[in-house]
């Protein structure tokens, strides 16, 4: 799995859980633009440890403010999974 | 308008299991918080929590009757029959007939629950055992109090989350200064340590790896804990008639919805049950020496807080002490709202404010006297307990210095 695939089904997922029409969700959307509060983004990161199972700690979630940043933090993770 | 006393406490914590160990806890700032011992509840993100320790239900009820009761019940009940005893209150039948039983629980028996389906999914059992219902229900409390003291008056339970205890008071209290009863026990209980619960709270990211800081800038979230506190609470001629002593009034009570969101706190919907309860009091802010704050230790709740009691207290505010003893029992979800509340009382009664522990760095943000680490000798006149829970439901008690 390379990066834009792990990009698009990221893209994806966002789109999904937060029921938005998949064409709003870029990988430059923040999450203020997109409406997504801190809940939001706990229910995204739970989808988004399912499907790359990845466990992703508390403290990273509470950084995250947009799509890009949660795009490179499953990358860095899912990377590290592989490597280990 | 006849005033309400409270005249009993029993509280069983991760202080002790008593109310003289939950006080002198309090006033030493020692931390309740240590490793989970509940069975099977390894792995989690978060290692800590504020158990009750050394609780045996047989040292307290006889093998058959433990069996029927979940541990949230039998807390209930223990802390119950101490805030019984220290009131004094005799039990004649005119008085068993009226009382009232108001209490608070926010998750009920689900660590039964929690036991009863693993034993069906997991271990494909092909059944449940019968007292699953009766052992869950959120009410078991209030009726387990029922039947240990034959009252036959009205008797119900509130849930609430974390607010479900502050509720029952609050209703208890009106009860009472209506006339509608003369004496009530109240309060909640709570034991939610099962695996399935704290992976629930685990996936909700609010529960600190460590401990808890409340308004300490390097806060990183609560710590759960389990308890009960029971309150007697009676019209203040009542216990004058039957000699009894109050231990503080209960001067007003004050509620609210945020109408905001499911979990994020509001400023505003906080600060309008403290005015409504210092409004329901006819106490003016300046009376208030000490607030018990809900202070969960999440980065949002301290913040939220510190600005509602700004919008309640205005300039007040920078002179009023405020402490969250949830930094040494933990956040007891619904029996929050009665421990605070006896905290408070015993505070009121003392003259001894306990202390915000843990505390190790000033938050801009949370920029009021949060008694840091060390409890404080003040005699206040007047009190506030707060409770806000998930859902934005607030509860706020304001209580009085027995004269």
């Amino acid at each position: 799995m390379n990066t834009e695939e792990i990009t698009a089904r990221i893209l994806g997922i966002i789109a999904e859980t937060q029921r938005k029409d998949p064409a709003q969700v870029t990988i430059d959307s923040t999450f203020e633009e997109l409406g997504i509060d801190s809940m939001d983004g706990v229910n995204i990161v739970f989808a988004l440890e399912n499907e790359f199972d990845i466990n992703v700690p508390d403290d990273e979630v509470k950084k995250l403010r947009s799509v890009r940043e949660m795009v490179d933090g499953v990358i860095r993770l899912v990377e590290m999974k592989a490597a280990s | 308008m006849r005033r309400v006393v409270v005249t009993g406490i029993g509280v069983l914590s991760a202080l002790g299991l008593n109310r003289e160990q939950f006080f002198e806890g309090l006033c030493a700032g020692r931390s309740g918080i240590a490793p989970i011992t509940a069975p099977d509840c390894d792995g989690l993100r978060f290692p800590n929590a504020a158990e009750v320790k050394g609780f045996g239900a047989q040292n307290y009820f006889e093998p058959k009757a433990a069996d029927m009761l979940d541990r949230f019940a039998q807390f209930a009940v223990v802390a119950a029959r101490e805030a019984v005893a220290q009131s004094g209150i005799e039990w004649t039948e005119e008085r068993r007939e009226s009382c009232a039983i108001v209490t608070g629980s926010c998750v009920g028996g689900q660590s039964t629950e929690d036991q009863g389906f693993w034993d069906l999914y997991k271990l494909g059992k092909p059944r449940m055992h019968p007292m699953s219902i009766p052992k869950t229900m959120a009410n078991a409390g209030a009726s387990a109090i029922s039947l240990e003291f034959g009252i036959t008056g009205p008797a119900f339970t509130i849930s609430t989350a974390c607010s479900s205890s502050a509720h029952a008071i609050g209703l208890a209290f009106q009860m009472v200064r209506s006339g509608m009863t003369e004496v009530a026990i109240t309060g909640g209980s709570e034991a939610p340590f099962s695996f399935g619960c704290l992976k629930a709270w685990e996936a909700l990211r609010v529960v600190s790896p460590t401990v808890c800081r409340p308004f300490s800038k390097d806060r990183d979230g609560m710590i759960l804990g389990e308890g009960a506190a029971m309150l007697v609470i009676e019209s203040l001629e009542h216990a004058q008639a039957r000699g009894g002593k109050p231990l503080a009034e209960i001067a007003g009570f004050g509620m609210s919805s945020d109408a905001h969101h499911i979990t994020q706190p509001s400023a505003e919907g906080a600060a309008k049950a403290m005015r409504l309860a210092l409004k329901d009091a006819g106490v003016a802010p300046q009376q208030v020496g000490y607030v018990n704050a809900h202070g969960t230790g999440t980065t949002a709740n301290d913040i939220t807080e510190t600005a509602a009691l700004r919008l309640a207290f205005g300039e007040h505010a920078n002179r009023l002490a405020i402490s969250s003893t949830k930094s040494m029992h933990g956040h007891t979800l619904g029996a929050a709202g009665a421990i605070e509340a006896a905290a408070t009382v015993l505070a009121v009664g003392s003259g001894i404010l306990p202390p915000t522990i843990h505390f190790r760095e000033r938050d801009p943000e949370c920029d009021l006297d949060c008694i840091p680490n060390v409890a404080r000798e003040v005699k206040v006149e007047c009190a506030m307990s707060n409770s806000f829970a998930f859902g934005g439901l607030n509860a706020v008690l304001v209580l009085r210095r027995a004269v």
